[in-house]
């Protein structure tokens, strides 16, 4: 995995763990408008930067839910426990 | 249904084999109190919670424990996949080593293997959140007694990140209990 590659795919993580834990504060505090609205800015923060990161390096997500592909990219190494750093 | 996502929740650095460490660890792969258990009790209590806010909040972080068994699975898998048998050995692996070589299975820290009776699902939300509770402080105590034996401060860095989640999902379950006992105080009432 490449550095810029890599770079966004740590910019995702962070996008998602806040994006996570706003689920989970939202579940028991669903009228909570300010933190509604942090989900919502996160969720299209989140959703831009996967469409980013799966154009360039290919597919993160699997049945139907990765932009189109010119060839089959979700068998692309690394799977997420073969990290060497 | 659930639809997998190709990268971990949180970054797993591995630098080095060691096995005595994967021993220990693995306990929050396959023992009583680790992400498997977790995973699986919140999941399958889901179905007979009272209130929508207490189904979404089993579901949520039921997924969200898969998503920490998988991180301790890529620490595991990568304490081991290089150590040499001598390592191995030493560190008392070799009894797992013999059944399941550098694969990665569900047991405790001794080897003991998972089973259903570590979690319950008892069809009264108040018995099943309260236990809920409990095992996210189980959860919590041991990767703290995890990071005390740590030797390696990448594996410790992410040991800390999964304590802390136990600690947010225990305040979550502890809102949930509230809202379910509401609800149930206002069936009662009408």
């Amino acid at each position: 995995m490449n550095p810029e590659q890599k770079r966004l795919l740590r910019i995702i993580q962070a996008l998602e763990f806040t994006a996570i834990d706003l689920t989970l504060y939202l579940d028991t505090h669903p009228a909570d408008e300010r933190a509604l609205a942090e989900y919502n800015e996160v969720s299209r923060r989140l959703q831009e930067a996967m469409m980013d990161y799966q154009r360039r390096y290919g597919a993160l997500k699997s049945y139907g839910h990765s932009p189109p592909q010119t060839r089959w990219t979700w068998i692309d190494e690394p799977w997420p426990w073969e990290v060497s750093d | 249904m659930w639809i997998y996502e190709k990268k971990l929740e949180y970054p797993v650095k591995v630098r080095r084999p060691n096995p005595g460490l994967a021993k220990n660890i693995i306990t929050q792969y396959g023992g009583p109190d680790g992400e498997l258990a977790a995973s699986l009790r919140y999941l399958t209590q889901r179905y007979t919670m009272p209130t929508s806010q207490a189904k979404g909040v089993l579901t949520d972080i039921g997924t969200e424990e898969l998503a920490h068994m998988e991180i301790v699975a890529a620490l595991v898998y990568n304490l081991i996949k290089d150590a040499p048998l001598s390592q191995i050995k030493a560190a008392g692996l070799d009894g797992y080593y013999a059944d399941h070589d550098r694969a990665v299975y569900f047991v405790n820290a001794e080897g003991v293997p998972w089973t259903a009776a570590y979690i319950q699902s008892k069809g009264d939300p108040i018995a099943d959140l309260h236990e809920n509770m409990a095992a996210e402080e189980k959860a919590r105590a041991t990767y703290e007694w995890l990071i005390n034996l740590s030797d390696d401060p990448d594996v410790t860095d992410v040991l800390r990140f999964l304590r802390e989640r136990e600690v947010v999902h225990f305040q979550r379950f502890g809102e949930t209990l509230n809202i379910v006992h509401e609800y149930l105080d206002r069936k009662r009432t009408f």
